[in-house]
């Protein structure tokens, strides 16, 4: 907007004066280096976030290759096998992806209904009062850093899981406090993404279902829920690719060492949890622990990456419905 | 919302033999403080087109909508006075909202059709409420009496959002009636649509006029002149309230009206 | 059509089965269960304060290695005693090396009699917390803990106590949970979070400017708006292995300080406050840039028109005109990007927060913890003391993006009301 404001009010009039040709006169461009300068600084500040993500594909992925170039381990190896030992030279990802499919699985599990229940009930059913007084507490739980949230899973859902189902099946660190902890950390994510699917539904459609003689639950089930589905596709994938990029909490709760299990009340590391717990000790540069952990970072990384353009693609069929 | 409401008719209704449909009885409806519609007594004939005119922000579409309690969708509106429907007062406490609008349906300014199907369209009212019949049997029926039929006969299962206006707007039509109403509450039908889609419309209100009461508003007052059998004129008054300024057959409002405000308004003298 | 079907009302009657009790029955369960799902997320919340206040306070059990009341000389108790006479009692119960050590810092003599005294209960009276219990138990168990405490742990005292005090804001990490706090945290987290509103906030406004005011809709321009919302979805634990592979390892010279000659000497590596600031500044870059560009969006194109009508450049505009008019939006956006910076752990721990530091950071080259490292620390320690410090520290990290958050929804106000 701004642009096309400034090529008619400046831009164009100057361009038809600049002719070498002419002699000078008022309306002659004038050169504005401050100008130049300010705006190549801030189209540098723009490319800045081109960078950022070249870099993290730079390092992630030569890192990655360091990795995979080690005659220790093979890309087969790592993607086939189900057992993560660097200290015997056993690099196989899948302890690792399965603990983060069974916490991500367990935070759905809570977030997903819970979070399109609240959605619903904020969006159709709720006064304005109860809107203004519930939004903010689905804003604090949103902003609530994540450490909290593994210092929660551990002295409270963890004791509160042992005592519900006994001290000898769930084990102090486990999968599953760190998963429901974890849905209730993504709760707001899906509410909220929800709850601005369903409110961009048209006012008209519920006015048209209601004129038909239709009850509020239809309404909202019937009508408003099956118009706003992609969005709320979208935020389902959203949360996804958040509980798979979670890393406190996991790293707190859900135990220290790769487990390939499928139990949740076992202790077993996300492939966060592991990144987390190798870094944060002492570490040596061009390792094979230290480039395994890139190669983690990869994986992580393009399964976000994917999930998050899958939603953005939604997102946008979305859009194209009601804009 | 967790009141457990009585149906507001019996099982058996009376047909609707009665000369008036719908009654307003010293009716006003409030959006919070604000009074935006001020004791209209007003009695609506039994299968007959009326037509509601009136500069912008008369009150005229509030009027249309407290027929149908659809005014309490909006948090802070809520009426007093009475509406009587065969007897009944569609605001006493024991009515139920969703049992007046199965009978008292509306069509709206914009076509609003679902994004379905047209055929899931048609039936979606049905379903809900339960309709018992040969469905596809209803959807082609309410189809037809909306002239719709030929057009979309052999695309039922294409998204309505397809449809040109004027199509998706009869559709709505078609909706409406699907459910087999006893009023149908139209609220600036045409004003998104052409001439030549008004005018079907317009014809297709006559025609349905023969089976169902029809009450209508339009900023056209064309339109009121040519396809209605009565008409309401509103205004503002002093407290930016609407009120009813002259009711009567619609030959009469436009030809000899007995105020000087309608005069001014269908002679185009008024703002 | 006929007129039999169309009947309004006497067919419509026969074949409708609305069947309403039925349906609001349905509504009714639905309805529940919305509101129930509601009610679960405040539950949550309430839980998650309950479990941090629960454990912020409550008994300790307290054993002292030697009684205060055994030190009392002549009578008068061990908090009345002059100068001398607690540097006797050191004398008496230290070795001669410790003594000497202590000396050597500070002059026994030059110590004010607080200093001497806070010395004595330190290194003498040595008292332990033998056993906590939290907030309920301490109100609801009184009777069985005082029972259990005689039992156990003959000699210590039951005591009632806040972990969160004064001297555990002002006292810096140490390893016995009697007398550590959080300074070094707290100091850590605002000095990382310095570097990372220098860096950020003026890159992240330019990049909001460059692609309201200037970029051109072009493939590059799509792609870097693509690219900034993919950037708010990646892990934070992925921009900590950035951080260690560009600032602390690949950049180690400038991120140590070596080039400056500012290095610290004690570590010299890219481990640093400023290594920390930069990651996160890299974080919450497109979260600010986002809620920059909707601030700038915000601003009405007539003040624009206006301003280029009287000859301003484009520059002078957005400088005089369009800024000035974002600016609350854009701080808003701000503090709540920087609220999500103070509360990153991830990423810091993957770039290598120091676990125990008792040096007061000095600067962007110092190493660093910061408050939720802190956090994560002391969760992750077996003893239950350490529980308790990790509560403390959660309710001053909670109170400090509590006053984040509300100055941001004071200016959101403010801001909304002139609009």
């Amino acid at each position: 907007m701004g642009v096309g404001m400034t090529a008619a009010a400046a831009g164009t009039p100057e361009a038809r004066a600049s002719h070498e040709a002419r002699p000078a006169h008022p309306l002659q461009r004038r050169r504005r280096p401050g100008e130049a300068l300010i705006q190549g600084f801030l189209a540098f500040c723009g490319v800045i976030s081109i960078f950022t993500t070249l870099g993290i594909v730079f390092v992630l992925g030569r890192e990655s290759l360091l990795f995979f170039s080690k005659p220790e381990v093979t890309l087969a190896e790592f993607l086939l096998t189900t057992h993560w030992q660097p200290a015997v030279g056993e690099f196989g990802i899948w302890p690792l992806v399965s603990a983060t499919v069974l916490t991500s699985l367990m935070a759905m599990l809570v977030a997903l209904p819970l979070g399109l229940a609240v959605a619903i009930y904020l969006s159709e059913y709720a006064s304005a009062r109860a809107r203004n007084l519930l939004k903010p507490i689905m804003e604090v739980l949103a902003g609530i850093p994540t450490v909290v949230y593994g210092y929660f899973a551990l002295t409270f859902m963890t004791p509160t899981l042992r005592t519900i189902f006994g001290a000898n099946v769930v084990e102090i660190y486990n999968t599953a406090s760190a998963g429901l902890v974890m849905g209730i950390l993504i709760l707001p994510l899906v509410s909220s993404m929800s709850e601005d699917a369903l409110s961009a539904v048209p006012r008209s459609l519920r006015e048209a279902a209601y004129g038909l003689g239709a009850t509020r639950l239809e309404v909202a089930l019937k009508i408003v829920l099956p118009a706003a589905l992609s969005g709320l596709a979208a935020a389902v994938i959203v949360a996804i690719s958040r509980a798979i990029g979670e890393t406190m909490i996991v790293a707190i709760a859900a135990g220290a060492g790769p487990n390939f299990t499928l139990n949740p009340f076992k202790a077993a590391e996300t492939m966060t949890g592991h990144i987390v717990r190798i870094s944060g000790g002492d570490l040596s540069y061009d390792s094979l622990d230290y480039d395994s952990l890139f190669a983690i970072g990869m994986l992580l990384f393009l399964m976000t990456l994917g999930l998050n353009l899958i939603s953005q693609r939604v997102v946008r069929r979305f859009r194209e419905v009601y804009e | 919302m967790f009141a457990n409401h009585q149906p507001i008719v019996p099982a058996t209704i009376p047909a609707p033999n009665g000369e008036y449909a719908i009654e307003a009885q010293g009716l006003s409806v409030f959006y919070g403080g604000f009074r935006a519609v001020k004791d209209i007594a007003l009695k609506v004939r039994t299968r007959k087109i009326t037509a509601f005119i009136g500069p912008s922000g008369c009150g005229k579409s509030t009027l249309l909508r407290a027929f149908n309690r659809m005014n309490e969708l909006i948090p802070t509106a809520h009426a007093a006075g009475a509406v009587l429907y065969h007897g009944q007062d569609i605001y006493a406490p024991d009515v139920d909202p969703v049992e007046v609008r199965r009978r008292i349906g509306m069509v709206f300014q914009k076509a609003n059709p679902f994004p379905k199907t047209i055929y899931e369209n048609v039936a979606w009212g049905a379903t809900i409420n339960g309709y018992r019949g040969n469905m596809a049997e209803l959807v082609e029926q309410s189809l037809r009496q909306t002239a719709l039929w030929d057009e979309v006969k052999d695309k039922l299962q294409q998204s309505a959002l397809a449809l040109s206006g004027g199509q998706q707007q009869r559709l709505c039509i078609a909706r409406a009636i699907a459910v087999k109403p006893d009023i149908i509450l139209m609220d600036e039908p045409a004003s998104a649509l052409d001439p030549i889609a008004t005018l079907k419309i317009e014809e297709l209100m006559r025609e349905l006029a023969q089976n169902y009461t029809i009450i209508i508003v339009t900023h056209n007052m064309q339109q009121a002149a040519r396809a209605s059998d009565f008409t309401a004129f509103l205004l503002m008054d002093s407290d930016r309230a609407g009120t009813l300024i002259e009711y009567g057959p619609t030959r009469q409002i436009f030809t000899r009206p007995t105020d000087q405000r309608t005069e001014d308004y269908i002679t185009g003298r008024f703002g | 059509m006929s007129a039999e079907t169309n009947g309004p009302l006497g067919g419509a009657e026969q074949t409708f089965d609305a069947g309403l009790p039925q349906r609001k029955r349905v509504a009714v369960a639905w309805h529940t269960l919305f509101l129930a799902s509601t009610i679960i997320g405040v539950i949550a919340l309430t839980a998650l304060l309950y479990t941090v206040i629960n454990q912020s306070f409550g008994l300790v059990a307290v054993q002292n290695r030697i009684e205060p009341a055994s030190l009392a000389v002549d009578g008068v108790p061990l908090a009345q005693l002059t100068q001398e006479q607690y540097v006797a009692i050191l004398q008496a119960n230290l070795s001669p090396g410790v003594f000497r050590r202590y000396d050597s810092e500070q002059p026994f003599t030059e110590r004010s009699r607080e200093n001497l005294y806070a010395l004595v209960l330190e290194r003498v009276v040595q008292p332990r917390y033998v056993k906590t219990w939290p907030l309920i138990a301490a109100f609801f168990d009184r009777a069985a803990i005082e029972t259990e405490v005689a039992r156990d742990f003959p000699g210590a005292k039951l005591v009632f106590r806040s972990w969160v005090t004064p001297d555990f804001l002002r006292s810096p990490q140490a390893s016995a949970p009697e007398l550590a706090g959080v300074r070094t945290a707290i100091l850590g987290s605002l000095w990382t979070i310095l570097i990372t509103i220098l860096t950020a906030l003026p890159i992240g406004v330019g990049a909001a400017i460059y692609l309201e005011e200037y970029a051109r809709a072009s493939w590059a321009t799509r792609l870097i708006r693509t690219n900034i919302t993919n950037l708010a979805g990646v892990p934070s634990i992925i921009y900590g292995m950035l951080g260690l592979a560009i600032f602390v390892r690949g950049a180690e010279a400038l991120t140590s300080g070596a080039a400056f000659g500012l290095a610290d000497p004690t570590t010299a590596n890219g481990r640093t406050i400023l290594s920390a600031g930069l990651t996160l500044a890299l974080l919450i870059l497109p979260l600010l840039i986002i809620n920059a560009q909707e601030a700038i969006r915000a601003v009405p194109r007539s003040l624009r028109q206006a301003s280029y009508g009287l000859g301003a450049t484009q520059w002078q505009t957005i400088w005089r005109h369009v800024l000035p008019s974002a600016l609350p939006g854009i701080l808003t956006g701000t503090i709540l990007a920087i609220s999500r910076a103070i509360g990153e752990t991830a990423p810091l721990v993957v770039i290598g927060a120091s676990t125990f530091i008792v040096v007061d950071p000095n600067g962007p080259f110092a190493k660093f913890t910061t408050l939720p490292i802190q956090i994560y620390q002391w969760t992750s320690r077996p003893q239950p003391q350490f529980r308790n410090l990790a509560a403390a520290a959660i309710l001053v990290l909670l109170a400090l993006l509590l006053t984040m958050n509300t100055s941001a929804v004071l200016l959101r106000n403010r801001y909304s009301r002139r609009a």
